[in-house]
């Protein structure tokens, strides 16, 4: 536990020292959400329609849009084989680093998003389904954000593979997730939802940093 | 301690080498040397785990390890084991005393401050413990990763080209740090275009 949380604080603290990665993804995510209401125009029920989709959309984006980077720093300068070399399971390393990217990437999301709700009109109820969605929601994009990013290192052109392998597992999120908060809204019941979110989550917990290892066994040889 | 055993490699089609043999004491030290593209740093990576070999084996104190085992032996194996590759293995971001405070978080290892600094004076980098590794020159990034040597204990050093970008006061002191490291009972497989400031050890033409 002591390998996990050390390079979790390792990235954090990376992170903080190069702010301009994390302030993009937030940064990306405000704006395109905040473009579909400008866009739209003054419509209510439309945009309260389509802002669990459009919410979740772009919570997915921009996790990929730092994904390439999550591995490729630490590959170029040899610290990677370091953590490969450690008496530490390599698994519990990679876990770290995925926690930490999950802190720097997801959990902004998941804070903002209910401000960025308002703009849609949803109800109080909404939001809070909104970011209690993403919350179990965001630690699965970045548990198969890391297998995918970890599967794409040292590619030519990684990025554009990476999101092509990633987007589509990234479908059943974005429909429990979105479907959830859609249901709040029309007064369904949400708990099927969120359950297949919460099994989703405990699945790629358990498979994902095995996984990612694995992927990054082979891309170190 | 260390014994390998007709070991091959090979890169797609090509054979680098084969049927590479040698056993290392306690004390002992081995010199890897070869032309540009002999094959020196895969078979490097491969005596430290970091690859896997295409035959033989590879024995540390009679147990199988290397390959990216995950036996026991093999973790005890990378316990003792320090590897320093080309690469500078250090983050810009952070200065000299944090990279090495991580290195060994990342080895599980508790990390002695006082050893840390005493190391990094030792490397002549006091008064730059503090700064950003960024604004160092190539020879002093260098120098921190070798600071690594100091506060890690291992008994195997694995250095590949550790004699690069270093100025003619530092290869004078990693030599006495390696003269330090075998006469307390440590081994080291070194690569090296140079010739080295160390007293015997073996050679192992590729």
């Amino acid at each position: 536990m002591n390998a996990l949380m050390a390079t979790a604080r390792r990235d954090v603290l990376l992170a903080l020292r190069r702010r301009t990665d994390v302030l993009t993804a937030i940064f990306f995510f405000v704006i395109v959400v905040s473009l579909f209401p400008l866009g739209i125009g003054p419509e209510p029920a439309l945009l309260k329609k389509i802002a669990p989709g459009v919410l979740w959309v772009a919570a997915l984006l921009a996790t990929l849009l730092g994904l390439p980077r999550l591995f490729q720093a630490d590959y170029l300068d040899g610290t990677l084989e370091q953590m490969a070399l450690s008496p530490s399971p390599l698994a519990l390393l990679i876990a770290g680093k995925i926690l930490a990217h999950w802190l720097l990437c997801g959990l902004p999301l998941v804070l903002l998003a209910p401000v960025l709700g308002l703009q849609f009109g949803l109800d109080a109820a909404s939001l809070g389904m909104l970011s209690l969605s993403l919350l179990l929601g965001t630690p699965l994009l970045s548990l198969i954000g890391a297998t995918g990013a970890a599967l794409t290192l040292g590619v030519r052109g990684g990025g554009v593979l990476l999101a092509v392998l990633v987007l589509p597992l990234y479908i059943p999120t974005l429909i429990f997730g979105a479907g959830a908060v859609a249901a709040q809204s029309a007064g369904l019941g949400v708990e099927g939802h969120l359950s297949l979110l919460a099994a989703l989550l405990a699945l790629a917990v358990f498979f994902a940093p095995w996984a990612t290892t694995a992927a990054l066994r082979i891309a170190l040889e | 301690m260390l014994t390998a055993a007709h070991l091959a490699c090979s890169r797609g089609e090509r054979r680098l080498f084969a049927d590479i043999s040698f056993s290392l004491a306690a004390g002992e030290w081995l010199h890897v040397q070869g032309e540009n593209g002999a094959g020196k740093t895969s078979l490097l990576r491969l005596l430290v785990g970091l690859s896997p070999a295409d035959a033989g084996e590879i024995r540390w104190r009679g147990a199988l390890v290397g390959g990216m085992k995950t036996t026991p032996e093999a973790a005890d194996f990378r316990r003792e084991l320090l590897y320093l590759g080309h690469h500078a293995a250090v983050k810009d971001e952070l200065d000299a005393l944090e990279n090495l405070r991580f290195s060994a978080a990342i080895d599980g290892l508790p990390f002695d401050q006082v050893k840390a600094l005493a190391a990094l004076q030792r490397l002549g980098l006091r008064g730059r413990e503090s700064l950003p590794v960024r604004v160092l020159s190539a020879g002093q990034k260098r120098r921190v990763l070798l600071a690594r040597l100091l506060t890690r204990s291992a008994a195997v050093w694995v250095l590949d080209e550790a004699f690069n970008a270093l100025d003619s006061g530092a290869v004078q002191l990693l030599g006495a740090l390696l003269n330090e490291h075998l006469a307390a009972g440590g081994l080291a497989v070194l690569t090296s275009h140079q010739p080295l400031p160390l007293p015997g050890g073996r050679v192992l033409a590729l």
